[in-house]
């Protein structure tokens, strides 16, 4: 088991090192440093001493990959490829645009982030599940065929209009919550109760119509025939057979998604002022902040992997028929 | 008057031509035929199709632009407006250049905020000012206005009646005896009533009130259909080369080119999607600002920004369906008859495209229809990020971002959310549902639960 984690955590050497390519590439060979300056510092009539002066601030006055002026190891990391990109390896992701410690802000913006995300994750789950196993259990009667309408509804109503839509009624007209705001501790309830539910009714849509066809799929097999041909109850089929084995493909695509809960989410966030990563990436974005892009999409890209082996690493805890090999 | 090809122009009528060809070589094949008689048969399916047919009309005569001749200068030479219009802007005729003020609601007669009005005899009042164009025929709004709106809608639907009887007719004979017609009769029916209650009602008022430059709704929502379902079609068009080629060749080949795609898709998905399209944007926004003489006009560089956002749209999820490819070549190239090609001496290349590629090709279609829903809706989101499409274009997210705020005015204006709601709504129900039915028809898996 051990020796399989870490020959996948090799594996994850080559992409997150093409991640590292791929995002330098994007920002500092198609737009040159001068180009950022520029876009800081305003597009038309800049000197290039201004230009010179913002990257000598924010470190971009070097040269891209090699530095022929240094002697011996500094002339590859007294380098721009060194300094913005290699780094990120070490977790060391610098200052932002605007001179602020990037590490630091992620940190504290962490918690909010994960105080909407995984309540919405875990409550999400359940609520899918739920209604995906009400539409089993009243196969083929009025209560799935409303079910399914009302899911491929619900998943056809463009996310935005959940969150305007929710925030107009709950929160200005029955002023049931604040309209934006964050506060730690137990207070955040107040102010996070509003967007976990608007999450929960805005994915119960996509999430629950996927698990009926998951559920669906086991429902079919044999084994359930069986099951039933021995006289077990409905519930019991449902409950022990149906779900059980249906559980498998559930608990291993969510274990992929589940480290990336921790990127936040980007619209809510922002829409309920939530001070989060989601609301940190959103604000970096407008800004043309490039430097905490890049330091987001490399989080991204490390979470996206451990998702990938903690999924492997679950099958074969949830099915035994999988050996890691 | 001078025609203006756009490259999204060009784009969706060559997708529209491939869709002709398509359907032509499906008629000619029996095994073909098989899977789309079922969908026909599907009366949702059915509906949905002849929904999405209007609304992909619409964006069709919305893609025929052309530039208007400004009046011949003195020396006669013939200059052409900077501003690129559409058959549809010329279909809808007035309802692009009626603006009023600022703020009214739907089917108003007046501004929606006070204004201080000076009388003809030189005093100055607070009120309501008229509409200039809305409802302007009355001349007295407060009595007439009922019977009017009444009187037109009436001859609106009748209109559409009468249209949807020479349509049906028209098209009886072509239909024959399928099971799913009375849907379809239905489903026009609905379609022509709607189209002419708006026809009829459209030039004389606001059915969707206006915006806060003064601009009619119902036209901004229209001019959105287009960017919308040209983002769903072309986006999965421009990449398809792409993810077939990659997809197809790595199960094929397998070995070092399958490992070179793998790693090649496992990095792109390993970047946060919204996070790839937002650097690509904001790097393209730099390359276009910097270079503003490659576009003769506004629509142009618009334009162009759609194009490059369709494509980086398609090469974030280009992934998805080059793995879906990858395993499915994968199982077809041990089956027999690609076996016996082999033995044969056949080539790799025509191997491919003789044997492999018509026995994965229902896997492209579904993804290619799936992907259409998610992608008209991403195309809000990321306008509300700020990296869609140009600020100046007419789409969906554009009009949602500059109404939510203005929820918290009082009185509330709602109706621009509200048109955007029902259009995208309309829209992306019909293509998910006709995208059910598809998958349903076309893919195996599904075949054999039913």
């Amino acid at each position: 088991m051990i020796a399989y984690i870490l020959r996948r955590l090799l594996y994850a050497v080559p992409i997150l090192i093409g991640v590292n390519l791929l995002t330098f590439a994007l920002f500092f060979l198609v737009n040159t440093p001068d180009d950022m300056a520029r876009l800081h510092l305003g597009v038309k009539r800049v000197t290039p001493e201004a230009v010179a002066k913002w990257k000598a601030e924010h470190g971009y006055d070097k040269p891209l990959f090699l530095n022929a002026k240094a002697t011996g190891v500094a002339k590859v990391t007294d380098t721009i490829f060194f300094d913005k990109s290699l780094a990120m390896f070490a977790l060391r992701f610098g200052a932002s645009d605007d001179g602020r410690d990037i590490a630091s802000a992620i940190r504290t913006r962490m918690w909010p982030s994960l105080a909407i995300a995984l309540p919405t994750f875990t409550l999400g789950l359940a609520v899918n599940i739920s209604v995906a196993l009400i539409m089993i259990f009243f196969r083929r009667t009025y209560v799935e065929w409303t079910g399914v309408v009302a899911l491929v509804g619900l998943m056809s109503v463009s996310g935005l209009f959940y969150i305007i839509g929710g925030q107009y009624l709950f929160a200005k007209v029955w002023q049931l919550a604040p309209i934006s705001g964050y506060q730690g501790g137990f207070n955040a309830i107040r102010f996070v109760w509003l967007p976990i539910l608007i999450g929960l009714v805005g994915g119960v849509g996509a999430g629950a119509r996927w698990y009926r066809t998951l559920f669906l799929e086991e429902a079919g097999k044999d084994y359930v025939r069986t099951a039933r041909a021995k006289g077990l109850s409905e519930m019991a089929v449902l409950f022990r057979h149906i779900l059980k084995n249906g559980m498998v493909p559930i608990l291993t695509g969510a274990v992929a998604v589940f480290p990336l809960l921790f990127m936040g989410s980007l619209i809510m966030e922002s829409f309920f002022g939530i001070p989060g990563l989601g609301n940190y990436t959103i604000n970096a974005i407008s800004s043309q902040d490039f430097a905490i892009v890049r330091a987001m999409v490399f989080i991204g890209a490390v979470l996206y992997i451990v998702g990938l082996i903690l999924t492997d690493i679950s099958y074969t805890l949830v099915d035994p028929r999988v050996r890691l090999q | 008057m001078r025609p203006a090809l756009l490259w999204t122009d060009g784009l969706i009528f060559l997708l529209v031509a491939g869709l002709i060809a398509f359907v032509f070589v499906v008629r000619r094949h029996e095994h073909l035929r098989a899977p789309w008689r079922k969908v026909a048969a599907d009366p949702v399916a059915v509906a949905a199709a002849m929904v999405l047919t209007w609304f992909v009309g619409i964006a069709l005569l919305d893609s025929l632009h052309y530039r208007p001749a400004l009046p011949p200068g003195p020396d006669g030479t013939v200059h052409y407006a900077p501003e690129v219009k559409s058959v549809l802007d010329a279909l809808l005729g007035p309802l692009a250049t009626e603006q009023e003020k600022s703020y009214s609601a739907p089917f108003a007669t007046h501004l929606l905020a006070k204004e201080t009005v000076t009388l003809p005899d030189g005093k100055q009042v607070r009120e309501y000012p008229r509409l200039k164009y809305g409802g302007a025929q009355l001349a007295d709004p407060a009595t007439e206005e009922g019977g009017d709106i009444l009187k037109r809608s009436l001859s609106g639907l009748t209109g559409g009646l009468l249209a949807w009887a020479v349509v049906w007719l028209a098209l009886r004979r072509w239909l024959g005896r399928a099971a799913t017609v009375r849907t379809l009769r239905y489903t026009l029916l609905g379609l022509c009533l709607v189209t002419g209650f708006l026809a009829a009602l459209a030039p004389h008022y606001h059915v969707f009130g206006t915006d806060k430059v003064g601009q009619d709704v119902l036209y901004a929502t229209i001019k959105s259909i287009r960017t919308g379902v040209l983002i769903g079609a072309l986006t999965t068009l421009v990449t398809l080369p792409f993810s077939i080629g990659m997809g197809v060749s790595a199960g094929y080949f397998g070995g070092r080119i399958d490992d070179a795609v793998q790693y090649v898709y496992t990095t792109l998905n390993a970047i946060p999607g919204v996070l790839l399209i937002a650097a690509a944007v904001l790097i393209m926004q730099t390359q276009l600002s910097s270079h503003p003489g490659w576009f003769e006009t506004g629509a142009e560089r618009a334009d162009l920004r759609l194009l490059f956002l369709c494509l980086i749209l398609g090469m974030t999820s280009w992934t998805g369906l080059a793995r879906l490819l990858r395993a499915e070549t994968l199982k077809v190239r041990e089956l027999d008859y690609v076996m016996a090609a082999r033995a044969f001496g056949v080539s790799d290349v025509r191997i491919l495209l003789r044997h492999i590629l018509p026995n994965v090709q229902h896997i492209v279609l579904i993804s290619v229809v799936m992907d259409f829903s998610g992608l008209v809706l991403a195309e809000a989101v990321l306008s509300y990020v700020g990296v869609g499409v140009d600020p100046t274009m007419y789409s969906f997210g554009n009009m949602i971002n500059g109404a939510r705020l203005e929820l918290a005015r009082d009185p509330v204006v709602w109706w621009q959310l509200a048109a955007a709601f029902v259009f995208m709504f309309v829209l992306v129900l019909s293509a998910n549902l006709l995208a059910d039915g598809i998958q349903d028809a076309l893919d195996p898996r599904s075949r054999r639960r039913a």
